[in-house]
């Protein structure tokens, strides 16, 4: 059919079954916006920055599973989408940006709103296109879209020169892509597999350490079977949180910077640790060199370059984790049918840490205290379908510490990249993928500012989010290591002043904003929001003095984690 | 540790820029970089030496074959292939220092491309080891400008397997 390279674009798009897509139109990618205006299937969604667009993306696709579709014009639109695109690469979040280039005659020349947009995003991006000529635009887009969900998911970029969107091709959108270089593996090698099961059968104290891989590799449900058949603990990462359910009695805490003692006990303790889709990131690790020592790692990943990367593995296991996990499962179940028993010891010394160094925080004083907040939020959401996302931050490590998350894609933030302003903008992005589902922001004070204005988008839109804003008037992880490592000297850190007023700023926008200054407001204008169905922002003024706990101070080993203190005097 | 890694890449735009930015990015060191038309069409192949001292050679090759433009790496390992480099060399040579000069380069099968009023240049095709050897012998002679080529490689027939790392995992 003959159409123009716009035109083809949002074929192209309706092809792969695209919903929704979020962008801001400018010069460069006006032709394809005016095809949007003479009709396509896809949603768009207007943000009002294209970061916030590329985090909506982002938010979808986590949300979804499926592939996030983000839109820009060039130059400064192209720019705006490096954050999102770097935290898509970093945490491994399917995204196709499609941005518009100056016409191809002046590429080259520095003409206005030129950017090497290609070039900038060359270390960030799993594959790009400058598209050179329209007839290519069927199968780049074929191409962009199947390397973006294949083998390890991650963002790509197809750059649209102006004229080639106006010039004219004869439309076919192929079937199969030309990528003779692009092969993830498909299968896994079963003596791998073979080997991984004896030994993780025969381990005394194992510990699966499950990363966000197997949420992408879809295979929670697996992971879920092989932790039962095999009786084996399971420890999720930040990125892998809701990969198994959170109340489920296998499951034991989160590792890493601020995860629960008994979780870093347990990894730094296991003889053998399975890493699953996870990549022995510093965050988890802390000193690499003194990090699960003497444990032996099995480790399964899709990216084979993630294997021995940080942390040498014993038996690696390459492949698509639903696969991987479930011969795994298989194989292990024969060792157990077979008499190799469970480690019920080991699983009970586990309970016996998490007894005896539990989360704690002091309860005294008229604040809000950010924990209690946390968990007056999971108490009142809990069993029901709430899509969290979150900002980075000491809300944000709270939120991974005290809201249990029962289902995968549930959880939702940025870890790799620790993209402050992350969380509203994914939120509104996981309310365009589930609508029905209750979608809450847990933001800081610090990250509402640096993306609020997508509220417009959300209220506009109709993609009602809540926002639980964690409102301590400060950069409070800065401060905490300002307090901390840098012998307590608070260096432009303080946001607090009374501007701007949160709730006055949420009716600007046209949400609703509710101060909660103490527990029982807080309860009250959460169960508000909840019954509401529009977008709400509840600031709440926290205890600005309380820092997050545990931790292990960057650089130290795992098991010398910094715990809370006693007794905590309350903030006068 | 040092090692000359064969890289079939799609010629694509960017191909080049994507193995090199990578490079930079992981901290990966080039030692010389050669790229050149392939028997097949549209293929190019680029020939690394890499030092591995800081990150493992497999890590490195796992890296490059995350490329999508990247259709194959293979290490050149030493006994198993043969590796040659070019070297242009003008050097400094009054007419009574050539004699001398023009019969050291035929020891090395080098050969005067050019003549000038007080310089000759060199062309010598070798192993890189012979060419910092020529290298070395014309420099007390006074090198005005000298360039390298970088180390292309091929295996050889009797390599029982070309190590194929991109099969490693």
């Amino acid at each position: 059919m003959r159409m123009n390279g716009a035109d083809a674009i949002l074929r192209s798009l309706e092809a792969e079954g695209v919903e929704v897509m979020f962008g801001i139109p400018g010069g460069a990618i006006m032709p394809t916006y005016d095809a949007m205006a003479r009709g396509t299937t896809v949603r768009h969604v207007l943000a009002r920055h294209e970061q916030g667009a590329g985090h909506m993306a982002q938010g979808y696709a986590r949300a979804s599973g499926r592939v996030g579709v983000a839109i820009a014009t060039s130059g400064p639109g192209a720019t705006n989408l490096v954050t999102p695109i770097a935290d898509a690469w970093m945490d491994s979040t399917p995204l196709v940006c499609i941005t518009g280039q100056v016409r191809s005659t002046l590429i080259g020349t520095d003409a206005f709103q030129e950017c090497d947009i290609t070039g900038i995003t060359m270390p960030i991006v799993k594959h790009s296109w400058l598209v050179q000529d329209v007839k290519e635009i069927p199968e780049v887009m074929k191409a962009a879209f199947h390397v973006a969900r294949t083998g390890r998911c991650g963002p790509v970029l197809v750059d649209v020169p102006r004229d080639i969107q106006e010039s004219e091709l004869d439309f076919t959108y192929p079937d199969t892509v030309d990528l003779p270089g692009w092969r993830p593996p498909r299968k896994v090698h079963p003596l791998q597999i073979r080997d991984a099961a004896a030994r993780i059968a025969r381990a005394e104290k194992p510990v699966l350490y499950v990363g966000g891989g197997t949420i992408n590799g879809d295979a929670c449900d697996e992971l879920r079977e092989l932790a039962e058949t095999g009786g084996l603990p399971v420890i999720t990462t930040l990125m892998g949180k809701g990969a198994f359910p959170e109340t489920h009695s296998l499951f034991f805490g989160w590792p890493g910077m601020h995860g629960t003692k008994w979780s870093n006990l347990a990894m730094n303790t296991c003889d053998v640790l399975v890493a699953i889709g996870a990549r022995f990131d510093d965050r988890v690790t802390g000193k690499l060199s003194a990090f699960a020592p003497g444990a032996t790692i099995v480790h399964l990943d899709i990216d084979p370059a993630e294997i021995s990367k940080l942390r040498e593995a014993d038996i690696p296991v390459v492949g698509p984790l639903k696969k991987a996990l479930a011969e795994l499962t298989t194989a292990i179940g024969g060792h157990r049918e077979a008499g190799v028993p469970a480690p019920a010891a080991w699983v009970e010394r586990i309970e016996g840490w998490r007894d005896e160094f539990p989360l704690r925080y002091g309860k005294g004083g008229d604040w809000l205290k950010p924990q209690k907040l946390m968990e007056t939020l999971q108490e009142m959401t809990a069993g029901d379908d709430v899509i969290f996302t979150t900002g980075v931050g000491q809300h944000q490590m709270w939120a991974m510490q005290y809201l249990l998350t029962e289902r995968p894609r549930n959880f939702i933030t940025s870890g790799g990249l620790g993209t402050m302003g992350y969380g509203i903008p994914a939120a509104i992005g996981a309310k365009a993928a589930r609508p029905e589902a209750t979608v809450v922001c847990v933001d800081g004070d610090g990250c509402f500012q640096m993306t609020a204005q997508e509220l417009t988008t959300a209220v506009l839109d109709d993609l009602p989010v809540i926002v639980v804003l964690v409102n301590n008037g400060y950069l409070g992880m800065v401060t905490q290591w300002q307090d901390m490592f840098f012998d307590g000297r608070r260096s432009h850190v303080d946001l607090s002043g009374g501007v701007p007023d949160y709730v006055k700023l949420a009716e600007a926008y046209g949400g609703v904003g509710i101060l909660a200054e103490n527990e029982s407001e807080f309860e009250s204008a959460l169960r508000e929001a909840l019954s509401l169905g529009r977008t709400v922002v509840i600031d709440c003024r926290v205890d600005p003095a309380e820092h997050c706990f545990p931790m292990i101070p960057a650089g130290a080993a795992a098991v010398d984690m910094v715990e809370y203190e006693d007794p905590v005097e309350a903030t006068p | 540790m040092k090692h000359t890694i064969s890289v079939l890449v799609e010629d694509k735009p960017g191909a080049l820029a994507r193995i090199a930015t990578m490079f930079a990015r992981r901290g990966f060191n080039i030692d010389s970089l050669a790229v050149g038309p392939t028997e097949r069409a549209g293929v190019s192949c680029i020939t690394l030496r890499v030092d591995a001292e800081h990150h493992s050679l497999e890590q490195i090759e796992k890296q490059i074959h995350k490329l999508v433009n990247v259709l194959r790496v293979t290490e050149l390992a030493p006994d198993e292939a043969v590796e040659r480099e070019l070297l242009l060399l003008k050097v400094s040579a009054s007419p009574d220092r050539r004699a001398e000069l023009i019969s050291t380069s035929e020891a090395f099968k080098g050969r005067v491309v050019d003549l000038g009023a007080d310089s000759v240049t060199f062309e010598l095709t070798g192993t890189p080891e012979e060419l910092d050897a020529f290298q070395e012998l014309a420099r007390p002679h006074g090198i005005q400008e000298l360039i390298r080529t970088g180390r292309v490689g091929i295996a050889r027939a009797s390599a029982k397997k070309t190590r194929r790392l991109s099969a490693l995992n």
